[in-house]
C-alpha cells in the first residue's frame, strides 16, 4: 500500500459488499418470488442474475435484491416486483435472466417502468 | 458475487454457545442444496445480545435469528435462503410485529443506541483486512499520514472533547499532547486490553469484532506523539481476541499499512502484541508497562506520569480500546461531529456491558447523558419477574452504586463521581429486590482482597480488615461501632493507598453506605436481611395455620429436616437446616415465612 488511490480502489472493490449489510427504509427493493412454482419456472437464475448485477454495479447501497414466497400467481411465475420507495410496486411477469436485466436496467436505474412485461399487460 | 450474507457471530459469547457447530452445519447444508455459490457465510464479531446466541444474522433483509440450533439449519436453508421465507419461530420475537418483521434498528434494544465503537462489530469479518477497508478503514491513517502535521492531529482530538474509556476520563488529547512535548529518542504508543472488571467484556469484543480500528489508531496516535512502536497489552484468557489481533498485525504488515514507509510517507509504525496472565492490578497504566518490560506487574508512584517517563523510561501514552476505537471516526468525520454527541462535559458514547437482573443483557453503546431509566427500562427491557429496581452497580470494584433516587440522571463522567460511582470500564450490573446492598459490598471487596498485589500496606491489610468487617455484618456478628471502624477504613484506604486499584476499593462499600446505610443497620441491630441474602442471619418458619400438610416442602427439602404427615401441619428442624430457601420458593400457600 504505497497510496491513498491503491486504498481507495480496495474500498471500491469491497463496499458493495460490505454495503449490503446495512438496512436502509429508503432502498428501492427487487423482489424475486422464490416459491416452489417460482424455482420450478426459473426463478433462481433470474435471482442470481439481478443479485450479480446489483453488486457489480456497485448499487447494493441503493437497490436490495429480495426474494419472497409464493404470490399466489404461480402460472405467471418466475414474478419479479420492483418497489421504488414513494412509488406504486409493479408486478413484472414471465421473466428471464435477459429480461430481468432489463427491469434493472430501464426499471430500477433508469426510472421507466417496461409496461410489455408487467402483470397488467400480461393478464 | 453472493446474494445472500449469513453472519455469524464468532465471538466469545457465541462461540460459547456452540456457533462453529451451527456454522459447519451450514457449510454442509448449503453443499447439500447447492446453494454454495449463491449464500456466502461472514464470522464476525458481538452483537450484543449475547444472551440470546448463537446469533445469525442474514442479509440484505437483515433477518436476525437468535438461538440458532445445528438442527434448525436444514429449514432456515431451504425455507428462507432457497424459498424466501424466514422461519418465524428463530426470529428475535422483538423484530416480530404481526405478520412483518421489522427492521433490527427499530428495536428498544438497537434503536436506542449509538454504534461509533461498535460500528464494525457483528459488522464485518475481522479477519478480513479487506471488509475493514471496505467500511472506510485505513482512511484515517492515510488522511493524517499525507495532510496533516502532528499538532493538527493532537488539536482535533483535543477538540473532539474524547475522555479515556478506561474509566479515568482523562482528556485523550491533554495526554498526547503532553508525550508530543517531551523530546526524547525513542517513544511508545500502548494500549490497555487488560479488561479486569468483573462482568465487563467492552474491551473484548472491539478487539474480536474489529481489531483493525485499535491498529489503525495506535499508528495516528504514534504519528500524533512521534513514537513508532506500539504494544497491546492483551490478557492470555482472551484467546479469540489474541488470535485475531495477530492475523489483524499480519495483514496490515503485508499491506504495508504497519512497517516502514506507511503510504510512502518517512513515518514507520509497528505493533506488537503483550500477553498478561490476568492480574487486576496490570490494567494500572505503572504497572501495565512495567509487566511488558517483563519485570512483576507492580504499580509505582506517579510522578514521574507515563508522558514523560513510561515504558522502559521513554515518554509513553497509555490508552484503552474503546478510546482507540474512536480515534479513526473523529479523524475522518471531524471534532465537530463528536462534539455533537454526549453532555457538555463527556462527549461521544459509551459502550456498557448491561448485566444482572434485566431483560436484555449484552454489549450497548448509548450516547453519554442517557439516564440509568433508559438503559434500564428500554434498553435492558426492564426487570424480569415483576421485580422492582434496587440499584445498579457501575465500574466494577472500584466504582459503586447508584440507587433509585438517581434512575434519571444523565449517566457521564462527572456525574458518576457525584453520586459516589464511576464511569470504570463500563460494567453495569442491575440489582432487583433480592440483591443484598452488604452483600454487593463484600463480593467487590473479595475480588478486591484477591486481586490486591501487596506492594502498599493500606490496600494490602486495609482491604483484608474491610472484608473482615463485612462479613461480620453479614453474619450479624457485628456491631455498630463496626460500621464507624469500616467507614473510617475506607477514607483511610482511599487516601493512602498507592495506585488506583487500592484508592478506588472502598468505592462499593462507601456508596452502599451512603445510600444504603439502613440495610446495614438492620443487619447490625436487628439481625435481618431483607432480601434473604445472607444466611446466617435467615430463619425458615411454618405458620401451623396457613400449612395445608401437602407435604411439597418435606420432599424438596435437599437435607430432610422437615417432618409432617399428610394433611397435617408440618415442622422445620433448625438445627439441620442449611436455609437454602428451596421449601420457601416451593410452597403454594404462602405458610413458610423468611426472616
Amino acid at each position: 500500500m504505497k497510496s491513498l488511490e491503491e486504498l481507495r480502489q480496495i474500498k471500491e472493490k469491497m463496499q458493495s459488499q460490505v454495503s449490503m449489510r446495512t438496512e436502509d427504509h429508503n432502498h428501492t427493493r427487487v423482489v424475486v418470488g422464490m416459491a416452489t412454482c417460482g424455482i420450478a419456472a426459473g426463478a433462481r437464475p433470474v435471482l442470481k442474475a439481478l443479485s450479480d448485477a446489483v453488486q457489480e454495479q456497485k448499487l447494493t447501497d441503493k437497490v436490495q435484491v429480495l426474494q419472497t414466497g409464493c404470490i399466489g400467481l404461480c402460472q405467471y411465475e418466475p414474478i419479479v416486483e420492483v418497489i421504488i420507495p414513494g412509488k406504486e410496486k409493479v408486478t413484472y411477469v414471465r421473466m428471464n435472466k435477459e429480461k430481468a436485466l432489463e427491469v434493472l436496467e430501464k426499471h430500477v436505474k433508469g426510472g421507466k417502468a417496461i409496461a410489455e412485461y408487467t402483470l397488467k399487460e400480461n393478464k | 458475487m453472493y446474494r445472500l450474507h449469513v453472519l455469524l457471530c464468532a465471538g466469545t459469547g457465541c462461540t460459547s454457545s456452540k456457533s462453529p457447530l451451527v456454522k459447519e452445519a451450514l457449510i454442509e447444508e448449503l453443499e447439500k442444496q447447492n446453494l454454495q455459490e449463491e449464500v456466502c457465510i461472514v464470522d464476525t464479531g458481538c452483537h450484543g445480545l449475547c444472551a440470546l446466541g448463537p446469533i445469525m444474522i442474514v442479509y440484505p433483509e437483515g433477518i436476525f435469528y437468535a438461538q440458532v440450533k445445528p438442527e434448525d439449519i436444514s429449514e432456515i436453508v431451504s425455507e428462507h435462503f432457497l424459498k424466501g421465507r424466514p422461519v418465524t419461530r428463530l426470529v428475535y420475537d422483538e423484530t416480530i410485529q404481526g405478520d412483518n418483521i421489522t427492521p433490527l434498528a427499530d428495536t428498544t434494544f438497537y434503536g436506542r443506541q449509538t454504534r461509533i465503537a461498535l460500528r464494525n462489530c457483528g459488522v464485518i469479518n475481522p479477519e478480513s483486512i479487506d471488509e475493514y477497508i471496505g467500511t472506510g478503514g485505513y482512511e484515517a491513517l492515510g488522511q493524517v499520514l499525507t495532510k496533516m502535521t502532528p499538532e493538527s492531529v493532537i488539536k482535533e482530538i483535543l477538540d473532539s472533547g474524547l475522555r479515556g474509556r478506561g474509566g479515568a476520563g482523562f482528556p485523550t488529547g491533554r495526554k498526547w499532547s503532553l508525550a508530543a512535548a517531551n523530546k526524547s529518542d525513542q517513544k511508545y504508543v500502548c494500549c490497555n486490553a487488560d479488561e479486569g472488571d468483573p462482568g465487563a467484556f467492552m474491551d473484548r469484543s472491539v478487539l474480536e469484532g474489529d481489531p483493525h480500528v485499535v491498529l489503525e489508531a495506535m499508528a495516528i496516535a504514534g504519528y500524533a506523539i512521534g513514537a513508532n512502536q506500539g504494544y497491546i497489552y492483551v490478557r492470555a484468557e482472551y484467546p479469540i481476541a489474541v488470535q485475531r489481533l495477530n492475523i489483524a498485525i499480519n495483514q496490515a504488515r503485508e499491506y504495508g499499512l504497519l512497517g516502514k514507509n506507511i503510504f510512502n510517507t518517512k513515518f514507520d509504525f509497528d505493533i506488537e502484541l503483550r500477553l498478561g496472565a490476568g492480574a487486576f492490578v496490570c490494567g494500572e497504566e505503572t504497572a501495565l508497562m512495567t509487566s511488558i518490560e517483563g519485570k512483576r506487574g507492580e504499580p509505582h508512584p506517579r510522578p514521574p506520569f507515563p508522558a514523560l517517563k513510561g515504558l522502559f523510561d521513554k515518554p509513553t501514552i497509555l490508552n484503552n480500546v474503546e478510546t482507540f476505537a474512536n480515534i479513526p471516526r473523529i479523524i475522518v468525520k471531524g471534532a465537530k461531529w463528536f462534539q455533537s454527541m454526549g453532555t457538555e462535559k463527556s462527549k461521544g458514547t459509551k459502550v456498557f456491558a448491561l448485566g444482572g437482573k434485566v431483560k436484555n443483557t449484552g454489549l450497548v453503546e448509548i450516547p453519554m447523558g442517557t439516564t440509568l431509566r433508559e438503559i434500564v427500562e428500554d434498553i435492558g427491557g426492564g426487570i424480569p419477574n415483576g421485580k422492582k429496581f434496587k440499584a445498579a452497580q457501575t465500574g466494577g470494584p472500584s466504582g459503586g452504586c447508584i440507587s433509585i433516587e438517581n434512575y434519571d440522571v444523565p449517566i457521564d463522567y462527572d456525574n458518576l463521581i457525584a453520586i459516589g460511582s464511576m464511569m470504570g470500564s463500563g460494567g453495569l450490573i442491575v440489582m432487583d429486590e433480592d440483591n443484598c446492598m452488604v452483600d454487593i459490598a463484600k463480593f467487590f471487596l473479595e475480588f478486591t482482597v484477591e486481586e490486591s498485589c501487596g506492594k502498599c500496606t493500606p490496600c494490602r491489610i486495609g482491604t483484608k480488615r474491610m472484608h473482615e468487617i463485612l462479613t461480620k455484618i453479614t453474619e450479624g456478628k457485628a456491631t455498630m461501632e463496626d460500621l464507624d471502624k469500616l467507614e473510617e477504613l475506607c477514607y483511610y484506604i482511599r487516601d493512602n493507598s498507592l495506585c488506583g486499584l487500592g484508592q478506588t476499593s472502598p468505592n462499593p462499600v462507601l456508596s452502599t453506605l451512603r445510600y444504603f446505610k439502613d440495610e446495614y443497620i438492620e443487619h447490625v441491630r436487628d439481625h435481618k436481611c431483607r432480601a434473604g441474602v445472607c444466611k446466617a442471619l435467615l430463619n425458615f418458619k411454618i405458620d401451623e395455620e396457613k400449612c395445608k400438610g401437602c407435604t411439597l416442602c418435606a420432599k424438596n427439602c435437599p437435607v430432610n429436616c422437615i417432618e409432617g404427615s399428610l394433611k397435617m401441619p408440618h415442622k422445620i428442624d433448625q438445627s439441620k437446616c442449611i436455609k437454602c430457601g428451596t421449601c420457601f420458593d416451593n410452597c403454594k400457600f404462602n405458610a413458610i415465612s423468611r426472616g
